[in-house]
């Protein structure tokens, strides 16, 4: 019985299933590991979307204030009459200038010694500004009349505290002494920031002004741009869905539609831009940086996209749709057009206004047609100019900015993707409001 | 503007010949729609479509045709001492359809009277003048046979226009009347009508052809074009990529290697970042993550995808280089000296990467969920936890998608071009160390064609031959990639 007394007691001690073996508790701790990378993975895709939108937000706020001399000034018809007899006629409107500046320091309690060219260096040749004033609106001489005048890039960078006195390199923009200056300026309420209302309406500057830049001459450029790709490519891309997916028979010819639509979705943009410079531009001879070679390049990028979530849409459609329709006596055509048309409709419309969203914030292809040399500094006349003048859009604007040489640009720049990411917001969640709203689960 | 007018003119006689073919449908059925072989709108649809259809056509045609037309005409009617003197025959032919678009502005400005422009007594010097009043771009001043051939071009470029106009309307005037004179009652309309619309789809459904070819002719003819003026051999073997900056040319060097290098370099640091992220971001949200988690954090990811490429490349320009910089540069965190300036391979790389994130996480999405449940319950009867059965039963299985994920993203990633115009650096050169600023193949597509070299130069047509180099590879990889995608999910449908 020696055997039997040996096989009951066991060689190990005795177990609880509750016990976790060392084994299973690596298994286990694998488990664990193997979901904190998944956690891991989502969280850092979270945190560069936090960076993302949080350095986008703190960059590009400051392009929409502006800081101004705000300089109650009345000029009086002799003052005028004697300024514009003088042979420097602007430097007299900057001595009234200074004049009334004078009077509000004291007014405020605060003395700081200025000069002329300090006031320039602060604010640029404000004896210009206030004479084209007074040239256009004589009517006001004699009033008191508020100006506000920008002051230079370098004192917005100042107020705005991307540097202090302690970083301050003088130079011969700004010298220290001029800091004190805006230091007294700043108390008695003289520099203060506005919401910069020509930044959103105003037309691009040239290099040397980033103050007076604008993004609203390139948002109507874009405008022009979305006009064409939406009327070229809703009825296109429709077409050309509703063939393959109703009518087309099963053949070579539709085998070679299919696989070119689904190559041209995955070209890269800047292929469209060669495509655009070298048969719209250079064959056709369309007019260079026009919103409507923009318009057709984009068309053809975007009609793989809208082809692709026009067909889904109407697959959705059920057959017994067209089966009724076809009952009744209807012709296949009309079955399309009358009943499974209607139904697909919002689903097209909210594939189409993705694909504009996309077209809106695509850059390479205008880089080539050549809208990013081009300064747009005015609003086309009329709205067939709108389509052929020169213009810039809003990408191509974000891309000048970027490349330009003063940093001041680099706010614009950051203040205008705030601009463009509004208006992909918006009409993405007009999308969303669409599909919630009028899309049928069958 | 005469061509909106002219089609306002040809939609009017379309809109007219739809109500009289409607009545005239009705008139000869007596009124009773009964009798009609098709719906009344149909008889006036098949007169509106007879009137746009080849009028439309014609006029597309001729305004395709005429430009070249004339350019023919002017250009070898050129005397020969006159081209001889100008560098070529292009810059030539250019400055004159420059000084007659000039013409044209000076007269719709009313700085020039009409008659004037025309007439011969016109003489060089005041033309000048007054072209530059009119804020015409003329450089320089305009010798008399010049102002004599623009003339001849303006006038050739006008009078076609109006016999364009003349003829557009005829002919839809002759297919409204034909149209017109189809509408009986016996006549079938609907069938005729939807025969024509049934070509027009097919011809919407082509358009994905010819941008095709059209994608194709404009890389092929000014590739071979390039090759005529640079070795072809020096062009794919070359190490060096330096063009020179007149745009004369001949001591430019074009090597492309270079380029394809910085291309593959910054390519491989995107997908070393979004690969794995991508990847256990799938895998957490398809095997792990609740539908709460699930409905929160996919959008999220989704909203990375929708932000267009010019805000990650000045993303990459100004926060990610400086940082970078900050970390790896002179003076930095780690007190090391890799990184010189803020462009660099890492910097258009990670942000490359960011972006490529939900591209990969949501193919590979797609692909984990096509894996048939039956797999895992297996094997989950055998025993094995959830990461086990993802690490040795699902990856598996999907592995052909996810390779061809990977490889799609890959094609996306060799396309890509704001993000390396912005953040990678505009020197190319072959090196190993990821935070020396390196170039692409599409950056350099973009400076060349973006600079002020003559299109007929080998510096402008590199662009070309840079372009086709791009398609073929981004094209090679997606039709593989979709190959190996297609024949796996074949496995488990």
């Amino acid at each position: 019985m020696s055997d039997a007394s040996m096989n009951t007691t066991p060689s190990k001690a005795k177990t609880s299933l509750a016990d976790l073996s060392d084994r299973t508790r690596r298994r286990n701790a694998a488990e664990k590991r193997f979901q904190a990378y998944g956690i891991g993975a989502i969280a850092i895709s979270l945190f560069f979307l936090i960076v993302l939108v949080f350095s986008i937000v703190r960059s590009g706020l400051p392009a929409f204030t502006q800081t101004v001399l705000d300089v109650e000034f009345v000029l009086t018809e002799e003052q005028f009459n004697d300024a514009e007899k003088q042979l420097f006629k602007t430097k007299a409107y900057s001595g009234y200038f200074n004049d009334a500046l004078t009077a509000q320091f004291t007014e405020a309690g605060v003395s700081v010694p200025f000069d002329a060219k300090s006031i320039e260096r602060i604010a640029g040749k404000v004896g210009g500004t206030i004479r084209e004033f007074y040239r256009e609106n004589p009517d006001q001489l004699g009033q008191p009349t508020s100006f506000q005048l920008a002051a230079s890039s370098r004192v917005d960078a100042y107020i705005n505290g991307r540097f202090t006195r302690d970083t301050f390199t003088e130079s011969r923009f700004l010298m220290a002494a001029d800091l004190d200056l805006v230091d007294a300026m700043k108390t008695s309420g003289i520099i203060k920031n506005v919401f910069n209302w020509n930044f959103i309406t105003g037309a691009d500057s040239g290099v040397d002004n980033p103050g007076g830049a604008g993004i609203g001459a390139s948002v109507v450029g874009s405008f022009f741009m979305m006009l064409v790709v939406l009327f070229l490519s809703l009825p296109i891309g429709v077409a050309a869905s509703i063939y393959l997916e109703e009518f087309a028979p099963k053949n070579r010819f539709t085998d070679l539609i299919e696989v070119n639509i689904s190559n041209l979705a995955a070209v890269p943009s800047i292929v469209f831009g060669i495509l655009g410079l070298a048969v719209f531009i250079q064959f056709m001879h369309l007019p260079q940086s026009a919103p409507l070679v923009g318009g057709l390049v984009l068309t053809l990028m975007t009609l793989p996209t809208i082809i692709i979530s026009t067909r889904a849409s109407l697959q959705s459609v059920p057959p017994s749709i067209r089966d009724a329709a076809l009952g009744i006596g209807a012709s296949k055509m009309q079955a399309v057009f009358h009943h499974v048309l209607p139904l697909a409709m919002p689903g097209i419309l909210t594939g189409t206004i993705i694909g504009l969203a996309q077209a809106l914030g695509e850059t390479a292809p205008l880089l080539l047609i050549g809208m990013v040399g081009f300064v747009a500094r005015g609003y086309p006349e009329g709205f067939v100019n709108g389509f052929v003048e020169p213009n810039s859009a809003m990408p191509a604007q974000i891309y000048t900015w970027a490349a330009r040489a003063d940093a001041s640009f680099y706010d614009k720049a950051w203040g205008g993707i705030i601009i463009l990411l509004i208006f992909l917001l918006t009409m993405n969640i007009i999308a969303i409001i669409l599909r919630r709203r009028f899309e049928r689960r069958w | 503007m005469p061509l909106l007018w002219l089609l306002l003119i040809v939609f009017a006689i379309a809109a007219f010949g739809y109500v009289l073919g409607r009545r005239r449908a009705l008139v000869s059925a007596n009124r009773d729609a009964r009798h009609l072989h098709s719906l009344p709108s149909y008889y006036g649809w098949n007169v509106a479509l007879k009137t746009i259809i080849p009028a439309v056509m014609l006029l597309l045609v001729w305004l395709l045709v005429q430009p070249i037309v004339v350019y023919n005409t002017i250009s070898s009617s050129l005397p020969s001492d006159l081209v001889d003197s100008a560098s070529s025959q292009g810059l030539l032919m250019s400055e004159i359809s420059r000084v007659s678009d000039g013409l044209s502005t000076a007269v719709s400005k009313g700085v020039l009277s009409e008659e004037l422009a025309a007439s011969s007594s016109l003489d060089a010097e005041t033309a000048t003048a007054q072209l530059k009043e009119a804020g015409a771009v003329v450089t320089n001043d305009i010798t008399a046979p010049v102002l004599s051939a623009a003339q001849d071009y303006r006038s050739a470029t006008l009078s076609g226009r109006w016999i364009m106009a003349l003829v557009v309307i005829i002919v839809a005037f002759a297919g409204a009347i034909f149209g017109l004179s189809q509408s009986n009652k016996d006549f079938r309309a609907r069938n005729v009508v939807e025969t024509v619309i049934r070509y027009l789809l097919i011809g919407a459904a082509s358009i994905a052809i010819l941008t095709t070819i059209g994608i194709v002719f404009s890389l092929v003819f000014n590739t071979i074009e390039f090759f005529r003026l640079y070795p072809a051999s020096h062009f794919f073997f070359g190490l060096e990529w330096a063009p020179s900056f007149s745009g004369r040319g001949g001591s430019s060097e074009l090597g492309v290697l270079p380029l394809l290098w910085g291309t593959l370099y910054i390519s491989i640091v995107a997908l070393i970042v979004a690969v794995p992220i991508g990847l256990f971001a799938a895998i957490y949200l398809s095997e792990y993550a609740g539908p709460k988690v699930r409905g929160f954090a996919k959008p999220l990811l989704e909203i990375l995808a929708g932000i267009p490429t010019i805000v990650y490349g000045l993303f990459a320009l100004l926060t990610v280089g400086p940082l970078l910089v900050s970390v790896f540069g002179d003076g930095g965190v780690l007190g090391v000296n890799w990184q010189g300036g803020g462009r660099a391979v890492m910097t258009a790389g990670i942000v490359m990467g960011i972006m490529l994130i939900p591209f990969v996480s949501s193919l590979s999405d797609d692909i984990i969920n096509a894996v048939p449940q039956a797999m895992r319950d297996g094997s989950y009867g055998l025993g094995a936890t959830k990461s086990e059965t993802i690490k040795q039963v699902i990856i598996p299985a999907a592995l052909p998608g996810i390779v061809g994920a990977i490889l799609l993203a890959a094609s996306r990633a060799i396309g890509e071009t704001m993000i390396v115009v912005l953040g990678a650096g505009a020197a190319a050169r072959l090196s190993l160390n990821p935070f020396e600023a390196m170039t692409t193949v599409t950056a350099k597509i973009v400076s060349q064609l973006t600079g002020d070299s003559d299109f007929a130069s080998p510096e402008a047509l590199v662009a070309f031959a840079l372009g086709m180099s791009l398609f073929v590879i981004t094209l090679g990889l997606n039709v593989f990639a979709l190959y190996i995608v297609r024949k796996y999910r074949e496995q488990y449908d």
